[in-house]
């Protein structure tokens, strides 16, 4: 058969069902083979859009996603996403056409080096030479994406190899390939684990600090038995959200640069930090001096050179997260437990004074009171938000969600967190919606990244994916804005968007519903309606562009935040009986 | 505190993983100081060695750092005292007289180098050893005129019976 048959054949046979690309010269024998599969294939609008379609499809459904483009051009336009995915360790397969191999070197039409371009943005990347080695390559390609710490792997195919015959008979595909420097450790040191242990044991103020890796892993489950076993307080990174339940007494939400004061105050003042799956980001830490001044640190992560990169571990466990946390339970049970009925107090005082006000009834409508409404129609729609994903886009859209918003679910909150890729939102959505088609997917973005890749409202409307996508519209690049406002003498420089274009005509000339909300009262009633309608939708949601995002200045101390929110005055009843549940965990020891 | 630090590492025989390894050199911000590449007794493997100056942390990431390269094999570090650590450098130097010819030849001999071309202007010196006895030889013969010199950087194996091998 055709090199590019076996392309298609080795997709298959890694499970893979659903592709996203665009094709071009190098790519043809490629797209040629595609006619006569049952892959499916969706055509992006733009190569960038189909990598984070496939990133979002692999974050939502823990599976590799994949996308392909052309030569040159095409490569270059798959590397933001590319990026993006790397910097989230999110498995995704990029595919790129190349020049004939005698061409190679050439400066041939259409030609970059698209190996070099993309090995520092890779976990690993490969350049087919003949087609006999297209099996063990894609059996590889899949391995190395998948497993360990995952992350994209890009596979560039010269036109020549896929036009070439291959007798799959004798280049079967392999069900292993032999990566002689590719050995993930899984299972944690067991000494080390009994020093966590006994450290857990007999902290007085622990806190857990649970990042990506978490959900990677598939180990809420394993967490929430350790937290409420111990009764440690959680909190998480952007990256970590969701794999702990935020409505959960012990969840403190997320940490950092725009964390919620009781999350900043909890890690600053815990005695014994459990860092699970996460790389200690500056936009975690602060200043690292002033990070955890008091705690010992307990580093869990399956990458051995996350531990120890940014900050130090006291104890340093390199494992698969599940693994390690079940391997803790076991030791922890045998052991007794220093009473935390003080700190748990402590965690109680810090939550009441970090209750947001968000119940707005300004027009421009405040985006605290949009959150507010969409987690209450979400909610109403589906109770514990098993069936909802929410992307994000950069800035403030996505801070204001990862601030209020209460994730329950992983892989339910995918946002572009190391890269802060702005245009990363809506593609991502289509590629959730994709990989979870019973899933509301609201895709929640800012005026100015919704821009970067609207080209895709065509994409959605031709393949007729029901995403709902709520533009926080306030004609302003908000998180410069809000920099330039904090840092920078209030010279707004370059931050204005200006009137157009009219996002409502926008997406209807795409063929996509759409409507405005400008009134707080009707956000419920049109969120409803987009959401319920089952089709595409776009809701132009017009916010208050003077709103600013309590925020720790870069490279400062998790508790010096400035702006800070504004809190309930008063604790209404609803969120008194959440947080009061804390209390009662003081005094029950049993669980 | 800052050291010179001797990293050997076996690699996969592929197009690609020098450009790999130094990608991430550069990209982390690490200096390397002389790198080495040559093949091995298993000709798909080539054995890369790497001087680096650095603290203790810096060498702890990149040894970490290469080793999650899927090419690289296996990564350690070589102490000076527990291994043989060689270079070689040819040095062409100016020497129009018999009296310099012959005191080149004087100071070959010494630094047990040999004199591997002769014109009537010029010789070239191999010398094979320590970077400190390289580095001396060069002090020694700066003064008559170095017209050209070529450094192959670090080349080094653990003493004793002890190898470095894939793990099965």
């Amino acid at each position: 058969m055709k090199g590019a048959e076996a392309i298609i054949k080795a997709l298959e046979a890694e499970g893979v069902k659903i592709i996203f690309g665009y094709p071009g010269g190098a790519m043809l024998p490629f797209y040629d083979a595609l006619y006569d599969s049952d892959l499916i294939h969706i055509l992006t609008r733009h190569e960038q859009a189909a990598a984070h379609a496939a990133d979002g499809f692999a974050r939502a459904s823990g599976e590799a996603g994949v996308c392909v483009s052309t030569s040159g051009p095409g490569a270059t336009n798959l590397v933001t996403g590319i990026a993006t995915a790397y910097a989230d360790s999110s498995p995704v397969i990029a595919l790129t056409g190349q020049v004939p191999t005698k061409l190679i070197g050439n400066d041939a039409f259409q030609e970059i080096d698209a190996l070099g371009l993309f090995m520092p943005i890779t976990k690993h990347n490969f350049q087919i030479k003949k087609p006999e080695e297209i099996p063990e390559t894609f059996r590889a390609a899949f391995e190395i994406a998948t497993t360990g710490r995952p992350g994209p792997v890009h596979i560039d195919i010269p036109k020549d190899v896929q036009d070439g015959e291959i007798d799959i008979e004798k280049y079967p595909i392999p069900a292993k390939v032999d990566l002689p420097g590719y050995k993930p450790k899984t299972v944690g040191h067991p000494l080390q684990i009994k020093k966590a242990a006994k450290l857990i044991a007999e902290a007085e103020r622990p806190v857990i600090l649970a990042g990506g890796g978490v959900i990677i892993s598939g180990a809420s489950e394993e967490l929430l038995r350790l937290a409420e076993f111990v009764k440690i307080p959680v909190c998480t990174t952007l990256m970590g959200k969701g794999c702990f339940p935020e409505d959960h007494p012990l969840s403190l939400g997320m940490v950092g640069m725009h964390g919620t004061k009781a999350a900043n105050y909890a890690v600053t003042e815990c005695d014994v930090l459990i860092a699970i799956g996460c790389r200690f980001s500056d936009r975690v830490t602060g200043d690292v001096r002033y990070f955890a001044p008091e705690a010992k640190i307990i580093h869990i992560d399956i990458d051995p050179a996350e531990i120890g990169k940014n900050v130090r571990a006291d104890v340093p466990i390199v494992g698969d997260a599940k693994n390690v946390l079940r391997d803790l339970l076991s030791a922890l049970i045998a052991l007794e437990i220093k009473d935390k009925g003080a700190w748990l107090e402590r965690i109680y005082e810090l939550k009441k004074i970090s209750i947001p006000m968000m119940d707005f009834d300004d027009k421009p409508i405040k985006p605290q009171r949009f959150v507010k409404d969409l987690m209450e129609v979400l909610n109403e729609i589906d109770p514990k938000l098993k069936n909802t994903i929410i992307t994000t886009d950069v800035g403030q859209n996505q801070m204001w969600m990862a601030h209020f918003f209460k994730t329950k679910m992983p892989r339910s909150f995918l946002a572009s967190g190391g890269l802060g890729t702005m245009g990363f939102g809506f593609p991502a959505a289509i590629g959730a919606k994709v990989a979870k088609p019973y899933a509301n997917v609201i895709s929640i973005t800012g005026d100015g990244g919704f821009l970067m890749n609207s080209q895709e409202l065509a994409t959605i409307s031709e393949y007729d994916i029901p995403v709902v996508i709520c533009i926080f519209d306030n004609r302003t690049l908000g998180m410069v804005y809000q920099w330039q406002n904090l840092y920078y003498g209030q010279r707004q420089s370059e931050v204005h968007l200006g009137e157009s274009p009219d996002f409502v005509k926008l997406a209807k000339s795409y063929g996509v519903k759409a409507d405005r909300v400008i009134s707080p009262d009707e956000i419920k009633e049109k969120l409803k309606e987009a959401i319920l309608s089952n089709e595409p939708y776009l809701l132009d949601i017009v916010i208050d562009p003077a709103e600013a995002l309590p925020m720790v200045p870069p490279g400062g101390k998790l508790t010096n935040i400035v702006q800070p929110i504004r809190v309930e005055p008063k604790i209404k009843k609803a969120e008194f009986e959440e947080i009061k549940k804390i209390r009662e965990m003081v005094t029950v020891k049993e669980l | 505190m800052e050291h010179r630090h001797v990293i050997s590492a076996l690699v996969l025989n592929k197009p690609g993983v020098l450009q790999r390894i130094s990608g991430l050199f550069t990209r982390r911000g690490f200096n390397i100081s002389s790198i080495t590449v040559g093949i091995t007794e298993n000709p798909q493997i080539s054995r890369v060695t790497i001087v680096v100056n650095g603290d203790d942390k810096i060498l702890e990431q990149v040894i970490k750092q290469l080793n999650k390269l899927i090419d690289v094999i296996k990564v350690s570090e070589l102490e000076e005292k527990k291994s043989v650590q060689r270079e070689l450098c040819l040095i062409k130097i100016y020497a129009p007289t018999e009296s310099a010819k012959s005191q080149v030849i004087q100071y070959t001999s010494i630094f047990r180098g040999n004199v591997v071309d002769l014109s009537p202007e010029s010789l070239i010196v191999e010398i094979t050893g320590s970077e400190d006895k390289i580095n001396a030889f060069i002090d020694l013969v700066k003064p008559l005129g170095i017209k050209e010199m070529a450094r192959t950087g670090i080349t080094a194996l653990s003493r004793g019976p002890k190898v470095l091998k894939p793990k099965s």
